[in-house]
Order: structure tokens, then C-alpha cells, then sequence
């Protein structure tokens, strides 16, 4: 024990001296959480339109306006032709054309129904599949509308008819994000992405760090147990993480107002059992490493594959079986998970105790390889 | 006591390079013994072996009754080891280098005090300063320090003098010297042979074999050649002219001199007229005493 306090210590005096280290450790997580929710976003905004108008009539125009009023469009151009709409989106200067026929004013009128022509600029899918959606809901929106003027203008027999004919709407309920709000979403994920990289790349370039210098050569020759010195290179990162996790989960609250609607000791909990996992990876990759270059490549591209495969950008459930296998080891997954949980749903930490329980798989098995891959003599 | 048997090691995908070729020799209790070769003859290699960092191929090593590979956790209690290059914490400070070390062999540097105090007392001025901070001199006496925290019964330094300037090898030897009376076993290798006589016994070693091991005396006195020095202005002119005489076996560049084993028939006289004849009319020619260095290029040929 009083070797590994000792080990303990002597890590922190180095963590310290690094002019960059414990700067990083503040200045990482400030910047991270300031910048990028905003910028990390899903919603599509300012699409650009063209709204080809055949018919020039007053529905149309009113179609036209609804459309150039709502917040994800743009009217680039109203064009009088489909030909010289097209050529705009060929040329990059619209992302959507709305065509609306000749004959809408008299199908509306005369048999209630009329058709509309939407063309999208895929190349960005989301963009593609978001700016459809929304343009069907201004339209479905436009309508309902019209459907209530209108059917004031029939006889009453055909109006009762209309009436009586059965009619379903959809009222969303948006649960635990009621303003959908992306950034809510995003942050806790953000979150883990900052304990994987700093609590993945710090513990990744340590033991690499001290064969470049020659100090394992004399560690290698003390008697000191191999358990001992992995953990003393472990424990120093949960003190990392956990002054990320207060910095973070701190700004979120200040910042964006986001304060965990379960209980924030489990969120910092979670969190500790996941920076043991990370760091075991960045530890066994230290071992397998001769240079910092090596680590420092191995380490990102596994950071890569855990964040890309890790559920926070896209949902685990729409990858295909492969990666949802790999998401199933993977920890980063499961902390986003949970994070999530904690965050939004209001869970407890028996809600989450599965995913708690897989991190700490994960965890034992890292670190059980990580002290296995450190060998004393070669 | 070190007894070292017919240690293999090769590096390589496929064992291509040979870095110790069945390398065997004993080291005496209380001895200093000196490993000396040229760089790549295999010094690092073998000190690595006997410090339990590396697993030989072949072959045993017995230090103090203790087997390098299958008693390794014992052998790190009894060794102290200084690797070449200069391996302590660049970023802690002198003293804490000092007890971080005492502290992994569970001592203090209060109990073994009395071992490091020569050495110590020279850099203790400067122990709060970062290591990476102090000159080459005191890096290395703060590593001998660190390896000698611990009481260590065998000291392996592995090229300890290279790089260090001669003054300070000179004190670096001495040092050697009032540590060899506390009873430790000090195994050093070395590339340089003038330090050989500082040794009480020493093993030539060149591309991974053993070609002597003796005493410094006894390896001089099994030289059989005779050797003369010759000196002369124009150096290089002079070791072409003489590298032609057909009674001159070898001829060496040896700093300001030409070494040359000769045919005992040959007479200084003789040669001295062939040098005049080809116009250096400023040669010296004396017999001299061979080091070890001349043995070494003897035994090499």
C-alpha cells in the first residue's frame, strides 16, 4: 500500500509539472461544451426553396407565403418554370423545388383535393429526408386549413356528410424533451466524449512516455508488482475525470440549464466506472506501443470506432447487426446510454445498474489485459 | 558470486542477429569486473540479461545463487542497475528521484544513507532541482545514487562512462573503488580500454563472443608480440610506408603513435634506415609495454 501511494504521488507530481496537462484538463471540457452544442446539430434550418407557381392564384400565393414564413425555409426564387428551378439546384443555389400545378385553385375548389410536386436535393440525406418532412407538414398544415374554410361553402347535406366522416389526428407528445431541444440530447453525449479522450489518450501516452525516456528500464528492475504499478497509473485519471464530469455537468447547468433529472451522484458514478474502462484501453495500448506516435495513432482510431459506434451521434438500434455487436462491448455506448437516462428520462441507478454492470465487465476485462500486456522483461 | 554459462540471445524475426554468442565467465565476490568491447559487441545485451530484463535463448546466469530467469523477483531485490542512457524521472527533482526509488524497494534513503554518502554529498546541493536540469556529471551520480539506495549486493552499470568527460570518469572510477570496499560485486562494461586497469578482472568481449577473461595484468602478460611505437610528423604518410614492410605484421594509428608488431627479426635500426631512406627523417621508434587495448586488437586478428 505504501508503494502504491507512493507510485500515486509520483504520477500526480509528473501530471503537474507538465506545463500543458492540467491546463488541458480544464481548458478541454470549457471549450467542448461552450462550442459545440450549438454547433453539433441535427435540425435542418434555411433550406433553400424554389416554389414554381403554375397557378398564380390566391391558394397558391397563400401556399407560397406559409411556406417562405416558416423558420426552415428559404425562398431563394420563384421562378416560372420547373426547367430554370432545376437549373438552380443543379447550380447549388436552391436544395428544394415546390411545384405547384395550373389547376390547384379549381381541384381545391371543385373537388377539395389538389396535388403539389416536391423535388430535393439529396446529397446531404438528412437534409433531404428532414426538408421533405417538413414541407409535408406545411402543406398537410395548409390543408387542414383550407378544408375548414371551404366546407362552409357546400350544401348542408354533402357538408354533414364531410363532418360525419370519421377523422384522426396525430397530437405528438414530446416526453423527457419537451421543446426538443437537440442540445439537451447532444451534451450528455458530449460529455462522455470528453472522458473518452481525455481518460483514453492521457493513460494511452503514459507508459509509452516512460519507455521513450528510459524510466521503465528502472522500474522494470525494482521488485514492484505489475497490479501495482497499472493501478497507479489508473487512479490518477478518475481524479481527471471526475474534475471533468464537475466542470462539465457544472456548465451545463449554468450554460444550458441542464442539471440531470435523476440523481447527479449516479451521473458522476457512472462515470467513474467508465473512466476505469477507457483508461484500461489506453493502458493496454500503451503496452503494445514502442512510441508515442504509434500510441498516439492506435489511441484515436480507437476513440473513433467507439464514438462513431457508440450511439451518440446515431441510434444504436438503426446500425446493421455487425456494429450493433460491436456497440454491445463497446463502453462508450453504454455511458451515453446512461447518461441519457440520468439526464433526460429522470432514471435511478437501478435503472441504469445493467449498463453499470456491463461498463464493469468491460472494465475488469481491460484492466485484467492491461496488466497482463505489461511485462517487466521482455 | 556470478557464474555465467553459455548465454544465447539473438534479436529478429528469425534470430538474424546475433547479439550473444555463448558468452561464459565468473565473477569473484567483491570483485569489480569489467566487461569491454566495442560498441554492438553485445555489453547491453549481457547487462540486461543479468538485471532480469531481458530472458536469454540459452544458457544460465547464477548471480549470488540465484537464477536470472527463474528467480528474476530475487535477483531485483539484490541488483542495482544503471542503464546506459541516463533513466530517471527527467521531471522530478533530485531528492524525489532518490526516495521514489528507496520507497520501491521499501527502504528510505535515511537507512542506506551511509552507502550513497560520498556520492550523494556532491549533488546534494542541488536536490531540489528537476533532474532533467542537472548536468551530464550529476545525472550520473544522482543514477548511481538510485541504484545504490537499496544495499544492493551485485551493481550493474552498464557503460556508465560514456559521454562523461575524462575528469569526471576519473572520479566516476574512484567512486567504484570506495564502493568495491563496502563488499558489493560492481560488473561494468565499458567501450573504452583505458579503464580497463581500473578493473580486477575483465572479460573482452567482440560481436557477442568471449575472446579473454582475465585479469588486466594476465590478459597484458599473455601478449606475445613484440610491439613498438613509432612517431614521426607525418603520421599517415609513415602507417602507408610502414603497412608495405613486409616484416611488419600489424600497424595501428594509436592516438599521437603507430603501434607495430614486428618479425623478431626485424631491428629498430633496420627500420629506422627504411623510414629515412623514403625521407621522414624525424622518426622515433621505442619498444614499448602493450595495454589492453593492443591485446584487444591482438586477440581480434
Amino acid at each position: 500500500m505504501k508503494t502504491l501511494k507512493f507510485l500515486i504521488e509520483k504520477e500526480f507530481k509528473q501530471m503537474f509539472r507538465n506545463p500543458l496537462i492540467p491546463r488541458l484538463i480544464v481548458m478541454f471540457p470549457t471549450m467542448v461544451l461552450l462550442v459545440f452544442p450549438w454547433a453539433v446539430s441535427f435540425e435542418v434550418k434555411n433550406i433553400k426553396i424554389d416554389v414554381v407557381d403554375h397557378g398564380k392564384s390566391i391558394y397558391s400565393k397563400r401556399l407560397t407565403d406559409k411556406v417562405a414564413a416558416s423558420k426552415y425555409f428559404i425562398l431563394n426564387d420563384t421562378p416560372l418554370d420547373y426547367q430554370t428551378a432545376m437549373l438552380n439546384m443543379e447550380n447549388g443555389k436552391t436544395d428544394m423545388i415546390l411545384e405547384i400545378p395550373a389547376s390547384f385553385d379549381k381541384d381545391i375548389v371543385k373537388s377539395q383535393t389538389s396535388t403539389v410536386g416536391v423535388a430535393v436535393n439529396s446529397v446531404n440525406g438528412t437534409q433531404g429526408l428532414l426538408g421533405s418532412n417538413y414541407i409535408m407538414q406545411i402543406v398537410n398544415d395548409f390543408s387542414s386549413e383550407i378544408r375548414g374554410e371551404l366546407i362552409n361553402t357546400l350544401p348542408p347535406q354533402s357538408r354533414a356528410t364531410i363532418m360525419n366522416m370519421p377523422r384522426v389526428d396525430i397530437v405528438p407528445q414530446y416526453k423527457y424533451n419537451p421543446e426538443l431541444d437537440y442540445k439537451n440530447f447532444m451534451i450528455p453525449g458530449f460529455m462522455v466524449l470528453l472522458l473518452t479522450i481525455l481518460c483514453g489518450i492521457l493513460p494511452a501516452q503514459n507508459i509509452v512516455m516512460e519507455k521513450e525516456n528510459g524510466t521503465i528500464q528502472q522500474i522494470n528492475v525494482t521488485p514492484i508488482s505489475k497490479i501495482n504499478f497499472i493501478l497507479a497509473k489508473l487512479i490518477p485519471y478518475w481524479a481527471v475525470g471526475l474534475v471533468v464530469m464537475i466542470i462539465s455537468v457544472t456548465l451545463a447547468y449554468v450554460i444550458y440549464g441542464l442539471w440531470p433529472a435523476g440523481n447527479v451522484i449516479a451521473v458522476l458514478f457512472s462515470a467513474i466506472v467508465f473512466i476505469l474502462s477507457v483508461s484500461g484501453l489506453g493502458i493496454i495500448i500503451s503496452n503494445y506501443s514502442e512510441t508515442m506516435q504509434q500510441a498516439s495513432f492506435l489511441v484515436m482510431f480507437f476513440i473513433l470506432i467507439l464514438v462513431l459506434l457508440g450511439g451518440m451521434f446515431t441510434p444504436v438500434s438503426g446500425m446493421p447487426a455487425w456494429a450493433q455487436t460491436i456497440a454491445a462491448v463497446n463502453p462508450f455506448n453504454y455511458l451515453t446510454k446512461t447518461f441519457r437516462m440520468l439526464y433526460l428520462n429522470g432514471s435511478t441507478l437501478a435503472d441504469v445498474s445493467n449498463n453499470l454492470f456491463a461498463l464493469g465487465i468491460i472494465a475488469v476485462v481491460l484492466n485484467g489485459w492491461a496488466v497482463f500486456s505489461y511485462k517487466k522483461r521482455g | 558470486m556470478i557464474e555465467v554459462k553459455d548465454l544465447h540471445k539473438s534479436y529478429g524475426k528469425s534470430g538474424k542477429i546475433n547479439a550473444l554468442n555463448g558468452i561464459s565467465f565468473n565473477v569473484n565476490d567483491g570483485d569489480i569486473f569489467g566487461v569491454i568491447g566495442p560498441d554492438g559487441a553485445g555489453k547491453s545485451t549481457l547487462f540486461r540479461i543479468l538485471a532480469s530484463l531481458i530472458m536469454p535463448d540459452s544458457g544460465t546466469a547464477i548471480m549470488n545463487g540465484y537464477d536470472v530467469v527463474k528467480d528474476y523477483r530475487k535477483i531485483r531485490q539484490i541488483i542495482g542497475y544503471m542503464p546506459g542512457r541516463f533513466s530517471l524521472y527527467q521531471d522530478l527533482s533530485v531528492e524525489e528521484n532518490l526516495k521514489f526509488f528507496a520507497t520501491l524497494f521499501d527502504t528510505t534513503i535515511e537507512e542506506n544513507y551511509h552507502l550513497i554518502k560520498d556520492i550523494y554529498q556532491q549533488i546534494e546541493p542541488f536536490k531540489n532541482r528537476r533532474a532533467g536540469a542537472l548536468s551530464g556529471g550529476m545525472k550520473q551520480k544522482l543514477a548511481l545514487s538510485c541504484a545504490l539506495i537499496h544495499k544492493p549486493e551485485i551493481l550493474i552499470l552498464d557503460e556508465p562512462t560514456t559521454g562523461v568527460d575524462p575528469v569526471s570518469r576519473k572520479e566516476f572510477w574512484d567512486m567504484l573503488a570506495r564502493l568495491k570496499e563496502q563488499g558489493i560485486i560492481i560488473l561494468v562494461s565499458t567501450a573504452y580500454m583505458d579503464e580497463a586497469s581500473r578493473c580486477d578482472r575483465i572479460a573482452l568481449i567482440r560481436e557477442g563472443e568471449l575472446i579473454a577473461s582475465n585479469t588486466p595484468q594476465g590478459i597484458i602478460d599473455d601478449y606475445s608480440d613484440i610491439l613498438w611505437a613509432v612517431e614521426g610528423s607525418r603520421m599517415s604518410a609513415i602507417l602507408r610506408e610502414l603497412r608495405k614492410y613486409e616484416k611488419i605484421k600489424t600497424s595501428f594509428a594509436f592516438g599521437d603513435k603507430i603501434h607495430i608488431t614486428v618479425d623478431e627479426s626485424l631491428q629498430i635500426g633496420e627500420l629506422k634506415q627504411y623510414l629515412i631512406n623514403r625521407d621522414f627523417r624525424d622518426v622515433g621508434i621505442n619498444p614499448i609495454e602493450p595495454t589492453v587495448e593492443d591485446c584487444f586488437i591482438a586477440l581480434t586478428n
